[in-house]
């Protein structure tokens, strides 16, 4: 006990060394956390709005669709398909979808477009696609109508209640063709997919390439991402070897791509930021134990056994980084909500590039609880790393050298 | 018949055996008996502080045994010695013998918390001290607010908190004027005198070498002379 209370006024023998020390320490948790933060939260973000923003989490296809997207490459809609993939855990919404291209004509032109006929109420609860609507209504399955992108629509100077003529090719090479009433308009970030998406209830898509039954995909959204790749594995596990499962990683790997760099680029920066630290610490470390090196080793030969030392030295660096850590985690908590709340904007290109997918351009912060306590950990036992150092010079402390002027 | 406290044989020191060998000590005999008053004396460089620090147990001389109480030290190891410094041997350092962020009184008290000397036991000692040393109005002030003279005195207290068997004290005076050196030779005679406690301490400050009953003098590391006849003689009590 009287170590402690002797290490307590040993920190403030030096006053603004020990507001140095913690000081580093409180700035290294505090950083740390943020960027940490930062980075999953624009990870999460970045995932959120990929999967909900068409490709879901997972998707179910044909054997051999992922390289020839093609209606022939469709499979049949089976309730046991979709109890199989329901049966893994963590399975949240299965959506289904027929996918196909053709071609759209208004009374004066001709423009290409996607055809993706959905179940809207499932398709919604994976894309949120009714907050898409701008004007009209939003479908149901039983509905005859079809969905415009507002881009589609622009292109096709064609407006809600015009009809849309479809024509393209079916499932084994039928002709397709049709006149659908345009119900709703859609509004995407994407200009890609704004300019050509066209969306229609399954059973009316069905009929149009002449696949009844058919579908090109399931897609599926899970309950949490964390178990991604284990659900995807259950998933083709219970489904057999006919089908497909790809996840949004597998679907998407620009994206995956672009993530891992981002994140490997913040841990660069989280190294560096922890090296800071580190030196910052050890040069106050090495100042301290230069200024009290006469007095360790009187303290030696008076009959201090080192091990006291040690553990005066050890309470000494515990509680200055233990100050660090706790001011650091506490200051670091409200600015990572502020941040969650009023995430910060991006600017230029990546702006561009990222209100090009739709996705709002911002760095959100994740507020995992895990994230606060892992980063002052790691700034804790850097802290206790660094304090074997002193402990190290008293083990090899000789008293006659230590108080030699 | 008096004790022997100190029984140091033909040590020597020397540094760097294998290049030039420096003999900081050589052939050195030193004998002590209980309640001795002794300096050792010399110019600077002659081995003062190589003596005490072999016979306080802080350095190993290179040949020769030293016995303290009969255990020869030389053969302890170095976490025994720490211990056997705490429990046989006071020291008085010649300046920053005290932990500056501790009060006058912690500074004494701290070497019997090491000890394991009960609370109340420490009060009381730590009471009895400071009359002895004449600073009980000083025991709650820090050593920055103390003089030189002053945070010697509680140096000396800090030596006697344990009850050890002798103090030794290398140059406790270097630092101090005549006024504030002769106090604390007061002190330590006046110790030396009621408590019977040995003492041996270096010095070259002649007013100091004409207190002490015996003068061992050094020079180039060998004992040049030794008064030994007359300290034996002093009638204590
Ligand atoms: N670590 C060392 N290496 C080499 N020589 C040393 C070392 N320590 C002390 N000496 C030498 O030993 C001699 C005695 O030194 P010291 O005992 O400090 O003398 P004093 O205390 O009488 O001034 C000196 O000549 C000094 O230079
Ligand atoms: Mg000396």
């Amino acid at each position: 006990m009287w170590i402690i209370k002797l290490a307590w006024k040993n920190l403030w023998r030096n006053r603004s060394r020990t507001l140095i020390s913690v000081a580093a320490v409180f700035f290294a948790v505090l950083l740390s956390t943020i960027a940490e933060s930062l980075k999953q939260g624009v990870f999460e973000n970045l995932v959120k709005n990929v999967v909900s923003f068409y490709t879901g989490y997972i998707q179910v296809h044909k054997m051999g669709y992922q390289q020839e997207q093609l209606l022939d490459n469709s499979f049949e809609e089976d309730s046991r398909v979709k109890d199989a993939i329901q049966s893994a855990t963590n399975i949240r919404v299965i959506a289904p979808r027929l996918e196909g291209f053709a071609l759209a004509s208004s009374e004066a032109l001709t423009k290409g477009c996607l055809i993706i006929g959905v179940d809207p109420a499932f398709e919604n609860e994976i894309t949120g696609l009714r907050a898409r609507l701008v004007t009209g209504v939003f479908l149901n399955n039983r509905d005859t109508g079809v969905m415009l992108s507002e881009g589609l629509a622009k292109r096709l100077k064609i407006s809600l209640q015009d009809t849309v003529v479809l024509i393209g090719q079916g499932y084994h090479g039928a002709t397709a063709a049709g006149k659908y009433p345009v119900k709703g308009l859609l509004r995407f970030g994407s200009p890609q997919l704004n300019d050509k998406l066209l969306y229609m209830p399954l059973p009316v898509a069905q009929d149009f390439f002449s696949a009844q039954q058919l579908i090109t995909s399931y897609v599926v959204s899970l309950h949490t991402d964390k178990e991604l790749n284990q659900t995807a594995m259950q998933v083709s596990k219970q489904i057999g070897d006919q089908y497909e499962v790809m996840t949004w990683e597998e679907l998407l790997p620009d994206i995956k791509q672009h993530i891992q760099t981002d994140s490997n680029n913040m841990k660069v920066v989280q190294g560096v930021l922890y090296l800071l630290i580190f030196f910052g610490i050890f040069s106050t470390l090495l100042m301290m134990m230069l200024e009290r090196k006469f007095e360790m080793g009187m303290l030696v030969a008076i009959g201090m056994k080192k091990s006291k030392l040690v553990q005066l030295f050890l309470t000494e660096s515990v509680l200055t980084v233990l100050i660090g850590c706790i001011a650091g985690l506490i200051a670091s908590i409200p600015l990572v909500y502020y941040l969650k709340k009023y995430p910060i904007k991006i600017g230029g290109e990546t702006a561009k590039a990222y209100e090009r997918f739709g996705f709002e351009a911002i760095f959100p912060t994740s507020t995992s609880s895990s994230i606060f306590l892992s980063q002052a950990l790691a700034v804790l036992i850097i802290g206790l790393v660094l304090s074997l150092y002193p402990v190290y010079k008293v083990i090899r402390l000789n008293p006659v050298t230590a108080m030699k002027k | 018949m008096p004790k022997t406290v100190i029984d140091a044989h033909t040590i020597s020191k020397v540094y760097n055996p294998d290049t030039i060998p420096v003999y900081a000590v050589n052939n050195v005999h030193l004998h002590l008996e209980e309640g001795e008053f002794t300096a050792l004396v010399g110019p600077s460089g002659s081995g003062k502080t190589t003596v005490l620090n072999m016979i306080g147990g802080l350095d190993k001389p290179t040949e020769g045994n030293i016995y303290i109480n009969e255990v020869d030290i030389t053969k302890l190891s170095q976490s025994e010695l720490i211990n056997f410094r705490l429990h046989n041997i006071g020291f008085v350092f010649q300046s920053f013998n005290l932990i500056p962020v501790l009060k006058a009184k912690e500074n004494a008290e701290f070497i019997m918390l090491l000890q394991g000397v009960k609370k109340k036991e420490r009060e009381a000692r730590l009471q009895q001290l400071f009359k002895e040393i004449g600073l009980e109005d000083k025991m709650d002030v820090r050593p920055a607010q103390l003089s030189g003279g002053q945070q010697q005195r509680v140096a000396v207290a800090r030596a006697l908190a344990t009850r050890p068997r002798f103090i030794l004290a290398d140059e406790p005076t270097a630092n101090l004027d005549s006024v504030a050196a002769s106090k604390l030779l007061d002190l330590m005679e006046k110790l030396n005198r009621e408590e019977y406690m040995t003492f041996l301490f270096s010095t070259h400050d002649q007013r100091v070498i004409d207190r002490a009953r015996r003068v061992i003098t050094l020079v180039d590391g060998r004992i040049a002379s030794d008064t030994a006849a007359v300290s034996t003689e002093f009638p204590h009590g």
